[in-house]
């Protein structure tokens, strides 16, 4: 049957099989970084659209629909805009800096990629430290933010840039929080070893009420991450133009725009493999002939429709709630969801070593 | 030379040459953003040398929680988009001789201790470092880590105790007035 892992083995042997050992890997390593790059560049164009589609279906228009049938084509027309635009550096800007930002948010982005598992045994580096990994790196983003909105030399992008690294400073507390429950069930930093253990049922089902709450937690807390409404507080249109990357044109803004999108597809992956179950197709107790037919579907499958659902919900928050003052968010964080995941932690922990959960 | 000799050499160039830069440019947010760049060089080490935990700790908490911090705070110091004014000779011969005296107790301490090739494999997983810490029996690191707790703990209610907002009569008489 095709498969990803299959056709991954298959390539595999056959370059260790033609090559050397090291011209293999290097072989290889290119490989992954083709396909990074042209999943992200489709990310981007997919997710934009996406968005534009799902806000003009929740505002009862029609959205994008003059360039390509149904406006298909309208996020690449975008984007050929934006290549061709002139980058501006202004002046007064500590160019370096200025022009490093861009860059350093997507190459945190494309690191984040690493430990995902995207199909059955298709994987880019099965790390021992996986979800770690990911909670590591990406507390580096906020610093590319930093930079962007320092070396812009402008007030607004500063004040966009403190509030973004406020805002991710302290809602990457209740997102670990909500991460270490299922750590906490698991047993296993590996994310295979996470996805493994939930061939019988997603943690979502298994964990009872406190999952459910670290789930709750896990996704206010991304949405936060990503500066989504309602938590863009760092880009606030109405009073700080566009926050950190308001002197940003042409490409750079775009390379922006898209580390924002793919974001929004990293955290919700990282939610579906912890809460969804990953690849594991959806499975109910006994109903033999039921789980059948769902192991049919191809787990590839699973996974991106498991992503793209809490991408739709996280834009779905967009367009319904409205933004909040940058106080009512800190609020938020300090005094609601963080004790609330510490107790909820206690809990789980109580449940894991008590073994309730199924 | 060998593949991994030359990703080392590489990774201490990137190390130091960060680390000289961080120390001697002129504007203060740079020589924030090359210690982070040196810091995560240090990760790239551990990541090397197969310790993914200890690389990982060193990123959230070097990377992404004290080089976050002293970006913070040089935002809120003033004037320090500009370029601060060139140290006075002086003090350049000092640090310099700071640095070549430092280096030379540090070459001679390892020099001395001559350090000797284990042969034996070493459990590096999550799960072992966490036995190991919270370990009461023979080569566990129970009271330490609770010691460093308590330490933490000591810091961080010393913060909020700073940080923390009393309320004085005076604003609690202006508030009506302020709120319609």
């Amino acid at each position: 049957m095709l498969s990803f892992e299959n056709i991954s083995n298959a390539i595999h042997n056959w370059l260790y099989h033609s090559f050397s050992p090291t011209t293999a890997l290097w072989l290889e390593f290119v490989l992954v970084a083709v396909c990074v790059i042209s999943l992200f560049s489709f990310l981007g164009l997919v997710l934009i659209l996406m968005e534009r589609k799902v806000s003009a279906w929740m505002q009862v228009r029609l959205g994008p629909n003059r360039v390509g049938p149904k406006g298909m084509f309208q996020t690449v027309a975008d984007t050929l805009k934006l290549i061709v635009k002139e980058s501006m550096t202004p002046d007064g800007a500590d160019k370096l800096l200025f022009n490093l930002a861009p860059f350093i948010v997507m190459i945190i982005a494309m690191m984040l990629m690493a430990p995902f598992m995207f199909a059955r045994g298709f994987q880019i580096w099965d790390i021992n430290i996986g979800v770690l990994f990911f909670t590591a790196v990406s507390s580096i983003s906020v610093i590319g933010i930093l930079m962007a909105g320092w070396a812009s030399n402008n007030k607004y992008s500063l004040l966009g840039a403190m509030r973004s690294g406020a805002q991710i400073v302290s809602y990457e507390l209740s997102a670990g929080l909500s991460i270490l429950c299922i750590i906490v069930l698991t047993g296993s930093l590996r994310i295979s070893d996470i996805i493994a253990s939930q061939e019988n049922g997603w943690w979502i089902f298994k964990g009872h009420i406190p999952v459910i709450i670290a789930f709750v937690t896990f996704i206010i807390a991304v949405t936060a991450e990503t500066n989504r409404a309602p938590f863009d507080m760092a880009e606030a249109e109405s009073e700080l133009t566009a926050g950190f990357h308001t002197e940003y044109s042409g490409m750079k803004f775009a390379l922006f725009f898209l580390a924002e999108y793919i974001n929004i597809f990293i955290v919700c992956a990282l939610g579906a493999t912890l809460f969804l179950g990953g690849w594991m197709p959806l499975h109910v107790g006994h109903w033999q002939g039921f789980n059948h037919i769902m192991d049919y579907i191809p787990s590839s499958i699973w996974f991106f429709g498991k992503t793209f659902f809490l991408v739709f919900v996280i834009m779905w928050f967009r367009w319904t709630f409205p933004r909040l003052r940058i106080d009512q968010l800190l609020n938020l964080e300090w005094k609601y969801l963080l004790p609330i995941s510490m107790v909820n932690l206690l809990l789980v922990t109580l449940m894991a070593i008590l073994g309730w959960h199924f | 030379m060998t593949a991994s000799q030359i990703i080392f050499y590489i990774l201490a160039v990137f190390i130091l040459s960060t680390a000289v830069l961080s120390v001697t440019t002129r504007k203060i947010f740079r020589s924030a953003i090359w210690l982070l760049f040196s810091l995560i060089g240090i990760a790239g080490l551990y990541f090397f040398l197969q310790v993914e935990f200890i690389a990982a700790v060193q990123i959230i908490v070097y990377a992404g929680g004290i080089v976050v911090l002293l970006i913070f705070s040089i935002f809120l110091t003033q004037q320090s988009g500009k370029e601060m004014a060139k140290a006075p000779i002086v003090r350049t011969i000092a640090s310099l001789l700071t640095v070549v005296f430092g280096f030379a107790l540090t070459w001679l301490l390892i020099w001395q201790h001559g350090f000797q090739k284990i042969n034996k494999d070493f459990d590096w997983s999550v799960s072992a470092i966490g036995t190991r810490m919270m370990g009461t029996g023979k080569g566990g690191f129970a009271l330490p880590f609770e010691a460093m707790s308590m330490l933490l703990l000591a810091a961080m209610i010393g913060c909020i105790v700073i940080a923390i907002k009393t309320p004085s009569p005076s604003t609690k008489k202006d508030k009506p007035n302020t709120t319609t």
